[in-house]
């Protein structure tokens, strides 16, 4: 019962959770900047890409959300090597996946959002003599991205969540240290229920400033 | 690009017995079917008293059904399975707990099932209480002075439009289920993800089973969706965009 468990592993663990904790922060961080980035992209190309390449992009972004991120995981981990010869490591596989990974999900919601801004300032821009890229960068993404600034932030929820997941490769994030210590100290239960608080806060937080923008965005338009 | 592809491995008997490599395939689909099913109604039953709770007039109530949702939408899946695994049963009356460890049937696809169940509900709960708040309120008071109690109200009036109004999000929720049953794998559910593991160091036929269990999880992805389409179809009210 409650009264046997011994929360005094916790403070001994924490440097060893602060570290798994950053590495979890720098999947996020990378994923996030350079799915942004990727995601745009992909969906510049569904949107103005010729058929090829619009074809391609929405069959990069299908394939990615047809299967589960625990394959996807798995999957970069053992073709990365065989197609470059020489492992890189689970840290590694882990930036590079989850980066593009979520580019087909920021992709889906920035092509939403570049679809929220409407024909007649794409039109005034080209009217205005501006190039494709031009229109794109001045006018066109940043409203874009200001629309779409709450779900861009759930998604770096969710991106957050499941940064958990590299559990499969051995990456060590800070769900992984958790599950070391409790199996080396055998003290699960104050450690599963430590990390889930620690991911709670976390999350819920971010949420409460997603809903505080979401009002704030809403009286701007 | 040099690989050698080798679908041969998929028809060798395992260890000399008598199961192939694709036996085993068909079972993990049957667990990960079995999982999510069981998952996705757990999920739906769960999901819809909170659902409902959360637009109930008492505050109460409602907080109670916000806190659900605040609790399992903000904690990752695979750590909420690892707290029902490790966790839960510890927490339990001493007899109870040594049931759970030691001869609890099925205990990891109960586990794994009741685990994404409930993730998956505090996601339900969410849809359906925004589809039931899309009503107008003037449906609720209507309800409410034709004299039926506020049960009948729900029963009656708001909840037959509300299912119909989150059946689109419900069908990528129930996508989502098949997707994380992946997950349940940590627990030790022999399901696909867990079986490609497996086939995979046996093996080494890597590249093949990726194919093979990443093309499985996509059919059922897609077959989920055909499904809830069809559900949409049947269900559908005339005189509802949603209906065209």
């Amino acid at each position: 019962m409650l009264s046997e468990l011994d929360f005094s592993i916790i403070p001994a663990s924490i440097p060893f959770l602060w570290a798994g904790f950053l590495f979890s922060l720098k999947i996020t961080v990378t994923a996030m900047v350079g799915g942004i980035i990727l995601g745009t992209l992909l969906a510049m190309a569904r949107l103005s890409g010729g058929p090829w390449l619009a074809a391609a992009a929405t069959a990069y972004i299908n394939t990615m959300r047809s299967i589960p991120l625990l394959m996807v995981i798995m999957g970069f981990f053992i073709i990365i090597p065989t197609l470059i010869g020489h492992p890189i490591g689970s840290e590694n596989s882990a930036l590079i996946t989850f980066t593009v990974f979520q580019a087909a999900y920021y992709g889906e919601i920035m092509r939403a959002g570049i679809q929220s801004v409407s024909t007649g300032q794409v039109n005034a821009s080209f009217a205005l003599g501006m190039t494709y890229w031009q229109a794109m960068g001045h006018i066109i993404l940043p409203q874009a991205v200001r629309n779409m600034l709450p779900l861009l932030l759930t998604q770096t929820i969710v991106l957050f969540q499941d940064t958990s997941l590299v559990y499969a490769i051995g990456a060590k994030d800070l769900f992984r240290v958790a599950t070391n210590i409790a199996n080396t100290e055998h003290a699960p239960v104050e450690m599963y229920l430590f990390v889930a608080l620690i991911y709670f806060v976390i999350c819920f937080s971010l949420s409460l400033l997603v809903k505080r923008m979401q009002k704030r965005i809403a009286i701007v338009r | 690009m040099s690989y050698h592809w080798d679908w041969s491995f998929l028809f060798q008997n395992i260890m000399g017995g008598d199961e192939t490599y694709l036996d085993t395939l068909v079972s993990a689909v049957g667990w990960t079917v079995a999982v999510s099913l069981t998952a996705w109604i757990i999920a739906l039953v769960i999901g819809s008293i909170v659902g409902i709770m959360r637009t109930l007039p008492n505050r109460y109530i409602a907080a109670l059904g916000n806190a659900y949702v605040e609790i399992f939408r903000n904690i990752p899946i695979l750590v909420q399975l690892f707290v029902w695994m490790f966790v839960v049963p510890e927490l339990m009356p001493h007899d109870l707990k040594m049931w759970m460890k030691q001869d609890m049937p099925a205990k990891e696809f109960i586990t794994g099932a009741l685990g994404l169940g409930w993730f998956t509900a505090a996601r339900i709960a969410e849809q359906l209480r925004a589809g039931i708040q899309s009503l107008s309120g003037g449906q609720r008071n209507a309800g409410l002075a034709m004299g039926f109690t506020l049960a009948q109200t729900y029963r009656y009036v708001l909840l037959p439009m509300a299912y119909r109004i989150v059946l689109p999000p419900l069908t990528s929720e129930f996508m989502n289920v098949i997707k994380n049953s992946a997950v349940t794998y940590a627990v030790g559910v022999i399901e696909l993800f867990y079986q490609f593991n497996q086939i995979n160091e046996e093996t080494s036929r890597s590249l093949e089973i990726l194919v093979i269990v990443g093309g499985l999880y996509a059919i059922l992805a897609y077959a989920a969706n055909r499904l809830m389409t069809t559900i949409e179809k049947r269900t559908r009210v005339p005189g509802f965009i949603a209906s065209k």
